[in-house]
């Protein structure tokens, strides 16, 4: 890492969003006075339940949404007073994708770029390449509206890249795909992490976080309640291990019963039964040796969504 | 100055040149539009009903045939409605998602920006539309060479200044019937009683002072006056006052609007 670069490219303090509710109501609070950074070349992922303010805290670090309070610098500029110079610079692919309807495949990147004061000659030469990064030079010529919905979050993504960004922001970018598309898209994004680019991602899906992220944080109701690497998050909050279960439906609450006092954290959703412990084996003996007999049972190691669980007392897909 | 300098700089220019990319489709098609509307009001209006005008209606027309004194209100009425056609749907969809405002606010330009540069392709089609009406009202003899300089820029004027209110108010619409009301019982109902088609004298007395308060009224007068070689200097004054104030004053609310709206 170059030694004169800024030592965070997004710096976040007590960052605040109030959202104005009409009819005199107090206002809504959506960011709640985050604090965090976003070093260079990092790809920093914003993990929350549906609500929990991520796409609010793209929008400001977009620059297309006014701070409520606190501050918030991106690459070196302040966001409330420099946000044309901030938006220069940034790739920006919002939760509800914003593909021009009214144009082919190829006239969404070209006039996109135009924004950007970017020469015809450029743009020519820069849309056929990124087309190719996204794998849809066939769909070139063709109406956006003949895309599936993969092929237009990829041509979100080939749009966003246009200006050649330093910072690309993600907000969910693999929602709706199918495992495959998702898994080009992550390869795309390993690539643009390679070539040095800086990614702010959101996202539900805790196998996404744990592949792509090197920091994260885990946002609930406006508020910063974790943050760190995937290993270190769920080597901090939660067991080695988790033992699922699964009861019939007219046994579960006798079952789950049963269960209680046997380990110290134990997370019981509508479907399942989560015991957090460092022996899966040996606590499912421990099950059966109180007469729990349950449908189905399985020991795996934790992940991201039981250290999301523990801290949120939510699922990540609810 | 300065802020009118930087407004109508490059990044407002590169949201005139995303409308003219689009128009780039529609050109033919608006062309003929322009040349087949004033073909068919002057055909219908000036010459089947002016004949019957012309007849006894002497007096009010002071020696002017029906087709003149009509032809300077019919084009401002058209480019007015046209523009404001142009301005307000295409701002609300930009608005809503997968909009073009919402894609080019996240580039370096600002809601102003976005604003100004549309601003400036509204006005373009004005000049289009004004110019080639007034070429085809020519050929019918319903304006003379010499007025063209001086109509084309007044239908221009009170286009902006319906283009600027249009645009503030729809920035803030969500759905397609909000703008068609708006249409049907705003624009047109202006339309009829703005003295396009007769001079407002005709209307009973206590119905003038509405009919000088509205804008159409005063871009309609301000244009046959203008055609007719019977403009005052204080009446003209107080069209283009008016004319302006409300240009100026859209763009300040729709300014505000805009940025609320793009930058929540
Ligand atoms: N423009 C707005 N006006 C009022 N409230 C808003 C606005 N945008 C978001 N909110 C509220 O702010 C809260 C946070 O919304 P936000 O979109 O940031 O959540 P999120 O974490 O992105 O959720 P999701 O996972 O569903 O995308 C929500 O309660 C939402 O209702
Ligand atoms: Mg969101």
């Amino acid at each position: 890492m170059a030694a004169d670069a800024p030592a965070a490219l997004i710096e976040a303090s007590s960052l605040t969003k109030v959202y104005e509710r009409g009819g005199g109501r107090a206002g809504f609070t959506a960011v709640d006075g985050i604090d965090f950074q976003v070093r260079r070349g990092e790809a920093f992922g914003l993990l929350g339940a549906n609500g929990a303010g991520k796409s609010s805290t793209m929008r400001m670090i977009a620059c297309v949404s006014p701070l409520t309070g606190g501050g918030l610098r991106v690459l070196g500029h302040d966001s409330v007073t420099d946000g044309p110079a901030i938006r220069a610079r940034l790739g920006v692919v919002p939760q509800d994708d914003t593909i021009d309807g009214e144009l082919t495949v190829r006239e969404n990147l070209l006039i996109y770029g135009r924004y950007f004061g970017l020469s015809w000659k450029v743009l020519r030469e820069r849309s056929t390449r990124l087309l190719e990064f996204t794998r849809l030079s066939d769909k070139a010529g063709d109406s956006v509206s003949t895309l599936s919905g993969g092929m237009r979050r990829r041509l979100t993504i080939a749009r966003a890249l246009i200006n050649e960004p330093e910072i690309v922001l993600l907000d969910e970018p693999t929602t709706g795909l199918d495992p495959q598309a998702r898994h080009l898209l992550w390869e795309r994004l390993f690539q643009l992490k390679e070539d040095g680019v800086t990614l702010l991602l959101t996202t539900h899906y805790m196998d996404e976080a744990e592949q792509l992220c090197d920091r994260l944080v885990v946002m609930d109701a406006g508020r910063i309640v974790a943050e760190g690497a995937p290993a270190e998050l769920i080597a901090r909050h939660t067991s080695r291990e988790v033992l699922e279960l699964r009861f019939d439906r007219l046994e579960r609450q006798t079952m789950t019963d049963r269960c209680r006092g046997l380990v110290e954290h134990m997370e019981e959703l509508p479907d399942r039964l989560l015991l957090s412990t460092d022996d899966g084996e040996e606590t499912l003996g421990a099950v059966h040796r109180r007469g729990v007999r349950p449908v189905t049972a399985l020991v795996r190691r934790s992940s991201l969504e039981d250290v999301f669980l523990k801290l949120t007392g939510r699922s990540l897909l609810d | 100055m300065d802020t009118l300098v930087r407004a109508f700089s490059a990044p407002a220019f590169r949201e005139l040149g995303y409308w003219l990319f689009r128009y780039r489709r529609t050109w033919r098609g608006s062309i003929v539009i322009s040349v087949v509307n004033p073909l068919l009001f002057l055909a219908a209006l000036g010459l089947g009903l002016g004949t019957l005008v012309d007849r006894d209606g002497g007096a009010y027309l002071r020696g002017d045939s029906y087709l003149e004194f009509l032809l300077p209100g019919l084009l401002v009425a058209a480019v007015m409605q046209t523009t404001f056609l142009e301005a307000a749907g295409p701002v609300m969809q930009g608005v809503l998602a997968r909009g073009n405002y919402r894609a080019a606010a996240s580039t370096p330009l600002s809601p102003a920006d976005i604003l100004h540069g549309h601003l400036m392709y509204w006005t373009l089609r004005a000049v289009m539309n004004a110019t080639l009406f007034t070429l085809v009202s020519m050929l019918f003899g319903a304006v003379e060479a010499s007025r063209i300089p001086l109509l084309v820029p007044v239908a221009v004027l009170v286009a902006v200044a319906f283009a600027t209110p249009a645009a503030a108010w729809s920035v803030t619409m969500t759905r397609p019937s909000q703008i068609n009301s708006m249409f049907r019982f705003a624009i047109l109902p202006l339309y009829m009683f703005s003295g396009t088609f007769f001079p407002i004298e005709q209307l009973p007395s206590w119905l003038w002072p509405v009919a000088w308060a509205t804008p159409l009224w005063h871009g309609v007068d301000l244009g046959r006056t203008v055609a007719l070689g019977t403009a005052t200097p204080l009446g003209t004054l107080a069209h283009l006052g008016y004319l302006v104030a409300m240009a100026v004053a859209g763009l300040l609310l729709a300014r505000r609007n805009y940025r609320r709206r793009l930058h929540v």
